[in-house]
């Protein structure tokens, strides 16, 4: 079957689509974005989280007729060209980037918590990442990170703060 | 395999008719896993995300609230989480915020898993399941009566599950479940109970702790005989609400747990979670909340 539908504002369409067919697979193997990981392909993992209507899924368990016609953002849709997302940025600052395979997933995941909540707890944030499962770093760094866009974007949403690290 | 894609629910109901093979699909978070395994080829998926009238929810006349089989677990808890708390707290520990932003209750009851985190509430809170046939029209279906065997419900093949029916809560409601984390956990087993307390009765739920979801009927009608509810709770009731609440169980020796420790857990959960909910009652608390 043929599906069509928006990613990272742009529409694509892609043909012999088997039925069974997962949005991953369209997206990495028919697309050409390959940022989304295929780790587990059962949900737990969250390497494949992509924003689907503008709420993070995991696309291995959307069925790709089902995307047909909605909007997709994809770990390739976050930076402004060559500028990375605050989100990006921290993870490279703060090395929660260990063999990287887990990233876009939590990247995704990360700039959605802080979209929602801006100045979230460490709870929170623990909460929102917990289907994200990364094996190399022990995720402190990672914690790091979503603090430090976190502080950054209120930072910048209330001028004379400036840049807190902390969590709340 | 076929892909069909009705955009209103009659559409749904004929092509569920003329097509009884084909699996429906929700939220994707069940049907996809076994697609990807290649554990499962149904002959085709029947895609019920375009009908936008089951991602909606309603207070009917009567006072119930009717949740459409499209809501998914995160709207439930985040509209629906004061009134229906007991659910609310069950699908919080649904697999993690991605799977809770797809998965829906509807899907929950389609797949009829005895593990499903939605059943045991949907039970202690006499939740009633709507399904819909284009030969026969509406059944109503009570959650007691919908759950058959393993991962087989009353629903028949030209069926479609179009919402459940439930009341507000009019007591406390408690949910637990047993897991080796807090995500991305099926449950070893579950227990939720809910207190009735103008009616003066508690309702139960046992979840992957027998062939189906079940009520623990026997600890029901043990409460409804003993229960004082103007006094504190007996240590001893408490106790024989537990022995009563895991006799109701079934379980099974498996990968995630062996009966033996079910059958304790369910008789810990249940003293644990009536504690809960009578501390709550007691308190005053649901009241303030609820006023």
């Amino acid at each position: 079957m043929r599906v069509t539908f928006t990613v990272n504002g742009r529409s694509e369409t892609a043909d012999d689509v088997w039925e069974g067919e997962s949005l991953l697979y369209v997206l990495r193997e028919r697309v050409g974005l390959p940022g989304s990981k295929n780790a587990c392909e059962q949900g737990e993992c969250g390497s494949c989280t992509v924003y689907l209507d503008g709420v993070p899924v995991c696309a291995c368990l959307v069925a790709a007729g089902q995307a047909e016609g909605r909007v997709v953002r994809t770990i390739e849709g976050l930076a402004d060209g060559d500028r990375l997302d605050p989100v990006q940025e921290a993870f490279v600052e703060c090395g929660a980037v260990q063999c990287g395979f887990c990233t876009p997933g939590l990247v995704v995941q990360a700039h959605d918590l802080i979209e929602r909540i801006p100045r979230p707890s460490d709870a929170e944030i623990r909460e929102a990442l917990a289907g994200n499962l990364c094996r190399c770093t022990g995720y402190e760094k990672i914690l790091d990170a979503v603090r430090l866009a976190a502080a950054r974007r209120a930072g910048a949403g209330s001028g004379p703060r400036g840049e807190e690290k902390g969590s709340r | 395999m076929d892909f069909l894609r009705p955009a209103t629910w009659a559409e749904a109901l004929a092509a569920k008719a003329d097509r009884p093979e084909v699996a429906p699909i929700q939220g994707g978070t069940d049907m996809m896993v076994e697609l990807n395994f290649d554990v499962r080829r149904p002959a085709g998926l029947l895609d019920l995300n375009r009908i936008a009238e089951l991602a909606t929810w309603s207070e009917e006349a009567d006072g119930r609230l009717r949740v459409g089989a499209g809501v998914s677990y995160a709207r439930l808890i985040a509209e629906l989480g004061d009134r229906l708390p007991g659910l609310a707290q069950a699908s919080r520990t649904v697999g993690s915020p991605q799977i809770r932003n797809r998965g829906t209750v509807g899907g929950n009851l389609g797949a009829a898993s005895p593990a499903g985190d939605s059943h045991p509430p949907l039970l202690a809170g006499d939740a009633v399941i709507e399904v819909a046939s284009a030969a026969r029209g509406v059944r109503m279906i009570p959650a007691a009566a919908f759950y058959l065997g393993v991962k087989r419900s009353a629903l028949e093949p030209d069926e479609l599950i179009r919402a459940f029916w439930m009341s507000p809560a009019s007591g406390p409601q408690y949910f637990s479940k047993v897991g080796t984390r807090n995500a991305m956990v099926i449950a070893v087993c579950s227990f939720a109970i809910a207190l009735h307390p103008a009616e003066r009765r508690v309702g139960t739920g046992i979840g992957s702790a027998a062939p189906t979801p079940r009520r623990a009927v026997a600890a029901e009608e043990f409460l409804a005989a003993e229960l004082d509810w103007e006094a504190r709770l007996d240590p001893a009731l408490l106790g024989r609400f537990g022995e009563l609440a895991a006799e109701a169980a079934s379980p099974i020796d498996d990968v995630r747990g062996t009966a033996d420790y079910r059958r304790h857990a369910i008789a810990v959960m249940a003293r644990r979670t009536l504690t809960w909910a009578w501390h709550e009652l007691r308190s005053g608390r649901f009241e303030r909340r609820a006023g």
